[in-house]
């Protein structure tokens, strides 16, 4: 799906836990989250951890999105 | 380690006043055996009612929402009992004698998640896809307590107790019946293994264990598989009772607790056991849904490999979707550790068949088995009983929006049949 | 009344000579010619070649266009229920025309179509979109080649379904279909691996495929100006999942309107995936697509604006062809709307 929003011209961030997979199918923009049925959250933390840490990961795929890539890159910390 | 099975082979089912196996029927009181369930204290505190049913091979008879099969057994001689760590003590099972009850199960159903749950269909075209039609399935259906949509873990859990104390109050049963057949199983030390079989190739059986959450998880000795490391098991521990399943993935591809009590990869190595390869262990490895835990789980499959001196392995998964990955990741790592590999998967190819049929993929997968495409459209047509309610059917996975019409038949994808596609190699489906 | 076929061969077949005559421009001829004879024999009158179509190999080759548009003419006005070429075994022009007539009279006249060549066959590049039958790779294997296209071109020619490429003898050409074995999976991946140990050749079931990579787009410059959409494959939707998207293997996707909400609760919405567990995503939706968050960044001048939809589906078991068109179709949508970059978050 990434692949096809990249291929009409709009730069596009993955956010995705399993990055091999998005490696696979190809997304070049990709940002490694918490886990599969959370990718963006953490419900061991308490709320206001919890939206720090989103803060942080919504963050870093604006970076990802402001970054020139040549190549599939992934956005570790 | 050696593990005799005898096999009681069951040719009916009927309610009784008194519970007993004669003469290859088995009796059943479902009185006794609701007692004995709501002896568990989470059983008591989130069922409200169990009701009881049977279905017979070739009855019309429809069971769902299906969360788990099972086949009731009991141990007669040797260490541990069934469901070492769940229903009895933690000890280590896999030896002595167990008698099995054949040619039946025990299916638990109701709703729990909706979505997760199976269609078992004892006659028609449904039939055909799971091996269950053949059984004479004692159908027990569970009722939830209000409320229990905020606690959906912990009903889960009741449920799945639920299920395998009933099997454990069938399967005692047989204890003093005399088997109609039976079959034994060794596993050797390494080095005695070496030492008797020089020239053959060393396999294991590299097992993946869904452990993705509510509802995909997998327990081995009562210890949830996503909270293990990877880690090596005799065969016959599998065999007899060692692994679980408290996972409701798709249907079609899901591991019911009978599937692992009768693996057919561990049947089908045993049988070549000693003529054609070394059947050296079982490794089970688990699908979580940190990716963390996907490359240590996968890293640990491969040095296990490694450290046993293997030459080939065979691997198969459980689920679909992300877990491709680890399958993947687990196939890799193994071949490029000097292992060769097959491995067996199912596949979502679109229900016409045009698309890729797993998330991932590598080179080195250039072994693969598959189970079928779980898409595939069947029309399962009205039969005459429900056991269980049908009102799952439009958003059970693999359902849509109208998969159940008017006339009562389901239009659907195989997906919602319980053990349809089986990754274990379970069936004869297959696809090209 | 019997079924019309018409049949495609090359000089050799026809008997007018070896590669000396492969010059030779299309001919039309009335009923059977060389091995149209064998398929003949094969339908017992069910079906006949009314018409055989025979042209050099070099011929077409080098005027393919004139050569096709010649055939599809006579094709046209035989009226065929089928056309069939070959087989054409490891001759690599003749393969090269079967395959590109069989596509151009399926294209074109919209009539079935079936040939058969050697898997090697550069023809064979074509498998995808002209059903070829695996012959042997040379002319020695007529005998069982002729039946074999006989069986599946009545197949064809009856309109019924096709089994899986293994039982009808076609070359895989991408599509899967079920079927069942004669042993277990289990049975057929220790034997699998048996061979894969002893260095005997074996056939997976499955081959990998590759993947195709598209370059990447230029980054955006100004984020505080640029509108910023979120999509997901993690199945978020308004609670009741009013589109009724399935929990697995999603016939479409979803776009809602979030102008004005803050935040995505977990009164107003949920998620329809049935690939995980949902308890998390449902007591706090932003856990899969993160719209709070967004939200407060849009307020901070972070970004621009964040786009009034988002666009979901879920992803579990949807086939990859589905996945693509919804996305094909809303990237339309949001660049007609405007929108500058894109976070896709997936479960």
């Amino acid at each position: 799906m990434v692949k096809e929003i990249e291929r009409a011209g709009i730069p596009v961030v993955h956010m995705c836990t399993v990055t091999p997979i998005s490696m696979t199918v190809g997304a070049n923009r990709i940002v490694p989250t918490i886990a599969i049925p959370h990718p963006l959250g953490n419900p061991a933390l308490s709320p206001e951890d919890e939206k720090i840490l989103r803060r942080k990961l919504v963050s870093k795929a604006l970076l990802a999105l402001t970054t020139e890539v040549e190549d599939q890159t992934i956005f570790e910390n | 380690m050696k593990l005799e099975l005898g096999y009681i082979q069951i040719t009916d089912i009927q309610f009784s006043k008194e519970s007993k196996v004669e003469n290859g029927t088995l009796f059943v009181d479902a009185d006794a055996v609701k007692a004995f369930m709501y002896e568990d204290d989470d059983v008591k505190e989130w069922v409200k009612s169990f009701s009881f049913d049977i279905a017979k091979p070739g009855e019309s008879v429809r069971i769902t929402p299906v969360k788990d099969v099972i086949e009731p057994r009991v141990k007669v001689e040797g260490p541990g009992g069934q469901f070492p760590g769940v229903i009895a003590k933690v000890d280590t099972v896999g030896s002595g004698k167990t008698h099995v009850l054949r040619g039946m199960a025990v299916v638990t159903a109701g709703k729990i998640v909706g979505f997760q749950e199976g269609i078992i269909d004892m006659t028609g075209p449904g039939a055909d896809y799971t091996p269950f039609s053949k059984l004479f399935n004692f159908v027990v259906v569970a009722e939830p307590k209000e409320g229990y949509e905020d606690h959906k873990h912990e009903y889960e859990h009741a449920v799945r107790i639920a299920g395998l104390r009933a099997a454990t109050f069938i399967g005692e049963l047989g204890r003093n019946v005399q088997p109609d057949s039976s079959e034994s199983f060794e596993t050797l030390g390494i080095k005695e293994g070496i030492e008797k079989y020089p020239d053959l190739p060393r396999v294991a059986y590299v097992h993946m264990l869904q452990s993705q959450g509510l509802l995909h998880d997998t327990y081995v000795y009562g210890v949830d598989a996503k909270r293990t490391l990877t880690t090596i098991l005799y065969p016959t521990e599998t065999m007899d009772g060692a692994i679980l399943s408290g996972n409701c993935v798709s249907a079609c591809d899901k591991n019911t607790t009978y599937h692992h009590q009768n693996n057919p990869v561990v049947a089908e190595l045993f049988a070549q056991h000693g003529k054609t390869l070394n059947y050296v262990c079982n490794i089970i490895t688990n699908e979580n849904v940190y990716l963390a835990d996907k490359q240590r789980s996968s890293d640990w499959s491969a040095k296990l490999c490694r450290l046993l001196d293997l030459d080939g392995a065979i691997i198969s998964q459980e689920g679909f979707g992300n877990p491709d990955t680890d399958l993947i990741m687990n196939t890799k790592k193994i071949e490029l550790q000097g292992v060769k590999t097959t491995i067996i998967t199912d596949e979502y190819a679109g229900q016409d068949g045009k698309s890729q049929s797993l998330a991932d993929a590598d080179p080195l997968a250039d072994a693969v088995v598959t189970g079928g495409n779980a898409n595939q459209v069947i029309i399962l047509p009205k039969l005459d009983k429900v056991i269980g309610m049908l009102d799952y059917v439009d958003t059970i996975a693999g359902g849509h929006a109208g998969s159940l019409r008017p006339d009562g038949s389901i239009e659907a994808e195989i997906q919602v049949i319980t053990g349809a596609t089986n990754e274990m190699g379970f069936n004869t489906l297959s696809a090209r | 009344m019997s079924y019309r076929v018409v049949h495609y061969i090359n000089q050799f077949f026809a008997n007018i000579g070896g590669e000396e005559m492969a010059h030779v421009a299309p001919e039309l001829r009335e009923g059977f010619v060389g091995p149209g004879m064998a398929l003949n024999q094969a339908w017992k009158g069910e079906a006949e070649v009314v018409a055989t179509i025979v042209c050099g190999d070099s011929y077409f080759a080098e005027h393919e266009k004139d050569a096709k548009a010649q055939i599809l003419e006579w094709v046209k006005a035989q009226k065929p229920d089928l056309f069939i070429a070959g087989p054409a075994f490891n001759a690599g022009r003749y393969g090269y025309a079967c395959a590109n007539i069989c596509a151009a009279v399926q294209d074109e006249l919209g009539v079935p179509v079936l040939t058969g060549m050697y898997q090697e066959n550069p023809g064979a590049d074509l498998k995808n979109k002209v059903l070829i039958v695996s012959t042997a790779n040379s002319a020695a294997g007529m005998r069982k080649a002729a039946p074999a296209m006989a069986k599946l071109a009545m197949k064809l020619m009856k309109g019924e379904p096709l089994g899986a490429s293994c039982e009808d003898g076609y070359m895989n050409n991408g599509i899967r279909v079920n079927f069942f074995e004669k042993e277990r999976g289990a049975k057929r991946a220790v034997n699998m691996l048996i061979k894969k140990l002893n260095d005997q050749p074996f056939e997976t079931e499955y081959p990998m495929p590759s993947f195709d990579h598209v370059a990447p787009n230029k980054a955006i410059k100004d984020l505080s100006k640029a509108t910023i959409a979120v999509c997901t494959s993690g199945g978020i939707v308004p609670k009741g999942n009013p589109d009724h998207i399935e929990s697995s293997s999603a016939s479409h996707y979803g776009e809602y309107c979030i102008a004005g909400v803050e935040t995505l609760t977990s009164d107003a919405y949920e998620t329809a995936h049935g690939g995980y567990d949902p308890v998390y995503a449902n007591q706090n939706p932003n856990r899969v697509l993160p719209v709070d968050v967004l939200r407060e960044f849009e307020k901070e001048g972070i970004i621009g604006k964040l786009h009034d939809y988002f666009y979901t589906t879920v992803g579990n078991g949807t086939a990859v062809a589905s996945a693509k068109g919804f996305a094909m179709e809303y990237a339309q949508k949001l660049l007609e709307a405007g929108v500058h970059a894109v976070i896709m978050t997936s479960t």
